[in-house]
């Protein structure tokens, strides 16, 4: 049976930006994938950065000195 | 069949262009519109071309990049977004109609338009500017290459004045990019508008608009965003915020094909090869009596253009001799270019333009100046 795991989730202003943030990772090799934007987040459509808390917490310096942007990182239960 | 009217939109392409083409055309989802694979294929795939269109053109973001059907749709984004009532605003009389048009309606809502004179061999002054300057001047607004002569102009000098007086600098390179070299943040340009089909030897229907960071322009469509979409409003933000709807995603697969060839080649390269081709040619048809040509052939840069009438023929009846008998392809007429012909005192009868590219040959040079030559001797 899957389990929900505790996760980050960052969202974007434009879809770009979801674009550049899954380009620079899969080089650096940092792991996470795009997702719909979760309902809990906001309403519409939109893409979404999913990435297992632990990592976002150690590797946010990271996407920070990459100059990756995002609009926020919300945690929560995914699966 | 020689093919002399690059400049009109390409025809010689790698193949590799119409190879992605193909591919996208049933691999590509809706970019921007949802996670399963043929949408994101779509995006990566984008998000790609606006990756190699910054490298080209020197922009650090590539999100500062917008795609547009062409470069009339970047020029109007341009114009309409960013001069308001009452704003001030350089061109010069080299223009195509892709300027010159959303600039006169510019005009009509209340802005002011001053056109820098060309003289008879179709330079501007650009000492001109300062006297031109005024407290409400808002753009200086330029072609990089005439589309008529093909001289280019000092964007580093233009760009120095526009950056020296707080001014925006436009600039149209519909007729340089993929042939010249531009890099956008070295020069100080704040937009610079390009079409992908003619240098950059892409499809028709792709083009965009690269924006310095920190300059907003408002949108002049909208609609689908593919995200926020119960906002009554459109995003505001780069590049989706001028790209309202679907984007031709099949068209930018093979412009993104045609970006990876000019980056390989390199753009001084190709700028050498055509440059080479249309000097050589320059020499024949300049050795044929009758031939008269545009342009002072003085710029220090040129775009691969050369302009010519033969005795007193019409321009379009050059071109129709060239393609009957030689199925050599020009463009005679008037380019879209009124103000630049008149300056030239081509108005009436037009003139003929051969441009050309980096995959024309020597042996297809040499045949088009002996078509010249026999239309020039025929009379």
């Amino acid at each position: 049976m899957r389990e929900k795991k505790r996760c980050a989730v960052l969202t974007f202003r434009t879809t770009t930006e979801a674009m550049a943030m899954e380009r620079r990772c899969g080089e650096q090799g940092i792991p996470g994938r795009l997702i719909p934007v979760p309902k809990e987040i906001a309403a519409g459509c939109g893409l979404a950065w999913r990435m297992e808390a632990e990592d976002y917490a150690r590797l946010r310096p990271e996407l920070e000195r990459l100059g990756l942007r995002f609009q926020r990182a919300a945690e929560m239960m995914l699966y | 069949m020689i093919y002399l009217d690059s400049a009109a939109t390409a025809l010689h392409r790698p193949p590799a262009v119409g190879e992605a083409m193909g591919r996208a055309l049933y691999a590509m989802g809706n970019a921007g519109r949802g996670v399963h694979g043929p949408a994101l294929a779509a995006a990566r795939l984008i998000y790609g071309v606006r990756e190699k269109a910054a490298a080209l053109f020197g922009v650090s973001d590539p999100g500062r990049v917008a795609f547009t059907a062409n470069a009339t749709q970047a020029l109007n984004i341009a114009v309409e977004g960013l001069i308001r009532p009452g704003d001030h605003v350089i061109t010069t009389a080299r223009e195509h109609n892709s300027l010159l048009r959303p600039l006169y309606r510019r005009e009509a809502a209340g802005a002011e338009l001053t056109i820098l004179p060309a003289d008879g061999l179709g330079r501007v002054d650009f000492d001109a500017l300062e006297d031109a300057l005024r407290p409400n001047t808002r753009a200086v607004a330029v072609g990089h290459a005439s589309n008529v002569t093909g001289d280019a102009v000092d964007l580093r000098r233009i760009a120095d004045f526009t950056r020296t007086h707080g001014l925006l600098l436009i600039v149209d390179a519909a007729q340089t990019a993929g042939e010249l070299p531009i890099d956008m943040e070295d020069l100080g340009i704040d937009v610079l508008c390009f079409t992908g089909h003619k240098g950059l030897m892409g499809p028709q229907g792709t083009g965009g608009l690269c924006v310095r960071e920190g300059l907003d322009i408002p949108p002049l469509l909208v609609g689908g965003s593919g995200f926020r979409s119960f906002d009554r409003t459109h995003p505001a933000e780069l590049p989706e915020a001028l790209e309202a709807g679907t984007l031709n995603g099949h068209g930018l697969a093979g412009l993104g094909a045609a970006l990876d060839y000019i980056l390989e080649r390199g753009v001084e390269d190709i700028r050498r090869t055509e440059d080479a081709l249309a000097r050589r040619f320059l020499a024949g048809v300049r050795a044929i009596p009758g031939v008269t040509l545009c342009g002072g052939w003085d710029a220090a840069v040129r775009a691969p253009i050369v302009t010519l009438n033969v005795g007193e023929l019409d321009a379009g009846e050059v071109g129709r001799r060239l393609w009957d008998g030689a199925e050599i392809c020009v463009r005679a007429g008037v380019h879209c270019a009124p103000l630049m012909h008149r300056a030239l005192g081509t108005a009436e009868r037009g003139a003929v333009r051969f441009s050309f590219s980096c995959f024309n040959t020597e042996a297809e040079i040499d045949r088009a100046v002996r078509a010249v030559a026999e239309i020039a001797g025929e009379g």
